[in-house]
C-alpha cells in the first residue's frame, strides 16, 4: 500500500514548508526593523532553512 | 552582428522562442535506446520491452529508466547515443575476487556481453553492479532485478569516481596557480584571483571565525576552503550536459560527512565531552537525560549533513529529468515550450542551490568545528 507513505510525505512538505515560511516571515519583520542588519538576517534564515530543509528530505526518503 | 534597433532585437528574440515549439518526439524516429534499468521503480525491466511502445505505460516505463540511467553512477563514460551508437569512452573495471582484475569495461558491450579475465566470468546487471557468472555464456540467475549470483568487490573508476579526479586536479591546478600569482603580484590578486579572493575573505571572516573563534580557526580554514569549493565545482558539474552526478550519489557526500565527523571528534577538548557526557549547567536528572540523546546527536549530525547535501542534489537532477522526459510524454507541440520553460526555471533554481548547498555544508562543519574547541563558559548556573 503506497498510500499510507504519499500521505505521510505530504505532511512532513507541509510541516517543512509551514516551518521555513514562518522563518521567512520573521526575517522580513526583522530586515523591516533594521534594515542595516539585512546581511545577518539573511544568513541566519538561510541556515534555519537549510536545517530544516534537511529534515524535510530525509523524512522524504524514509517513506 | 549586435543589432541596435530594439524592434530588430526584439523579433530576434521572439524567433529564438520560438524554438521550442519545433521539438517534439516522434516516436518511430526518436526512441530512447535504454539499456539500464533500475530497481526502484514499480516497472519492470520485462515490462519495458512487452509494453506497446506507443502507450503511457510503454512510455513512463522508458521514461524511469532513462531517468535512472542518468542520475545513477555508471561503469563507462557515455557521452550520447545516436542511432544506437554509443559515443564516449569505456572506464577501467578494477575487481577483487581473490586476486586482482584489471579490465576495460568495453569488454562489457554496454551490458550484453560476458567479460572473461583471470579465467573468471562477469557479467554487468541492470543496476549496474557487477555479478559473477560461471561461463562465457551464462546468463544472470534469478530474478531481473535482483539477480542472485555472487557479487564481486568493485573498486572501479567509475564516472563519478573519474570526475572526483578530474575535480580534484582541477582544483589543485587553479588554487596553485592563484597562490602563484599572489606572490608574483605582491599580495594583490590578478585575474581568476579577483573572483576567489573575496570568497576566501568570506570563508575566513563570516564562517570560520564566527564560529570558531581567533584562537584556533587557523588549522580548519584548509578544510573548510577545500570542502566549499568541491561541493561547489561538484555541483556544477552535475548540472551540465555531461550527465555526471557525483553528489548526488550518497556513497560521496556521506565520505564527505565523515570526514567531517572524524575531524570533529578528534580533535575536540574536554569540553566538548564534557557537554555530551555530563552536561554541565543542568539538574542531575536532565544530565542522564540528556546523555543518550547528545550521544545519538554525535552520530546524527554528520548524517543530516550527508542526507541534507545528497537529498537536494538527487532530486534536482530526478525533476530535471522528469521535465526534460515531458517532451516524450506529450508527443505534440505542448511538450516542447513547457518542458523548455519548467527545465530553465529548475536549472537557474538549480544553480542557485548549488552554491548554497556548499555554504551550508562548510557552516555547518565550521559550526560543529567551533562547538569541538569551545572553552568553558562560566555561567551564572555554575558554582
Amino acid at each position: 500500500m503506497e498510500i499510507p507513505r504519499i500521505i505521510g510525505a505530504g505532511l512532513v512538505v507541509i510541516g517543512a514548508g509551514i516551518g521555513i515560511g514562518r522563518i521567512g516571515g520573521s526575517a522580513m519583520d526583522a530586515i523591516a526593523r533594521q534594515p542595516e542588519a539585512t546581511g545577518k538576517i539573511q544568513t541566519a534564515m538561510l541556515i534555519a532553512a537549510a536545517l530544516i530543509e534537511g529534515i524535510g528530505f530525509a523524512a522524504i526518503f524514509a517513506s | 552582428m549586435v543589432f541596435s534597433k530594439k524592434s530588430l532585437q526584439f523579433i530576434l528574440a521572439a524567433l529564438v522562442a520560438c524554438l521550442p515549439l519545433f521539438g517534439f518526439a516522434n516516436e518511430t524516429q526518436d526512441s530512447l535506446n535504454v539499456h539500464t534499468e533500475t530497481t526502484a521503480v514499480a516497472h519492470g525491466h520485462e515490462e519495458a520491452h512487452d509494453l506497446d511502445p506507443n502507450s503511457l505505460e510503454g512510455r513512463k516505463a522508458k521514461i524511469d529508466a532513462f531517468k535512472m540511467h542518468h542520475v545513477l553512477d555508471s561503469h563507462e563514460f557515455s557521452l550520447f547515443e545516436k542511432d544506437g551508437q554509443h559515443f564516449g569512452f569505456p572506464l577501467p573495471i578494477i575487481l577483487w575476487d581473490n586476486g586482482v582484475h584489471i579490465f576495460s569495461s568495453s569488454k562489457f558491450e554496454h551490458g550484453h556481453a560476458v567479460a572473461e579475465s583471470k579465467g573468471n566470468f562477469y557479467r554487468l546487471g541492470h543496476d549496474e553492479k557487477i555479478y559473477k557468472v560461471e561461463s562465457a555464456t551464462a546468463e544472470l540467475s534469478g530474478d531481473e532485478h535482483h539477480p542472485t549470483n555472487e557479487k564481486v568487490l568493485d573498486f572501479s573508476i567509475t564516472k563519478s569516481v573519474f570526475t572526483l579526479m578530474i575535480v580534484s586536479l582541477l582544483m589543485f591546478l587553479l588554487f596553485r596557480s592563484l597562490a602563484r600569482s599572489f606572490a608574483k603580484n605582491g599580495g594583490i590578486s590578478a585575474g581568476f584571483g579577483r573572483l576567489f579572493e573575496p570568497i576566501v575573505l568570506y570563508i575566513r571572516d563570516e564562517i570560520a571565525i564566527p564560529n570558531i573563534g581567533e584562537k584556533h580557526y587557523k588549522k580548519y580554514m584548509s578544510y573548510l576552503l577545500t570542502i566549499f569549493f568541491f561541493v561547489w565545482f561538484l555541483n556544477m558539474f552535475g548540472l551540465t550536459p555531461l550527465g555526471i552526478n557525483v553528489t548526488g550519489n550518497i556513497a560521496i557526500t556521506a565520505g564527505l560527512a565523515i570526514i567531517t565527523a572524524l575531524i570533529t571528534n578528534f580533535t575536540a577538548n574536554k569540553n566538548y565531552w564534557g557537554h555530551i557526557f555530563w552536561m554541565p549547567g543542568v539538574p542531575t536528572p536532565m544530565k542522564i537525560i540528556l546523555a543518550p540523546i547528545e550521544l545519538l546527536g554525535v552520530i546524527i549530525k554528520p548524517f543530516s549533513l550527508m542526507i541534507r547535501l545528497y537529498a537536494n542534489i538527487f532530486a534536482g537532477h530526478v525533476v530535471l529529468m522528469s521535465l526534460i522526459a515531458l517532451i516524450f510524454l506529450f508527443q505534440s507541440w505542448v511538450g516542447g515550450p513547457l518542458s523548455f520553460l519548467l527545465s530553465f526555471a529548475l536549472s537557474t533554481i538549480e544553480i542557485l542551490v548549488a552554491l548554497l548547498q556548499a555554504y551550508i555544508f562548510t557552516m555547518l562543519s565550521a559550526l560543529y568545528f567551533g562547538s569541538a574547541v569551545a572553552e568553558h563558559h562560566h555561567d551564572d548556573a555554575h558554582h
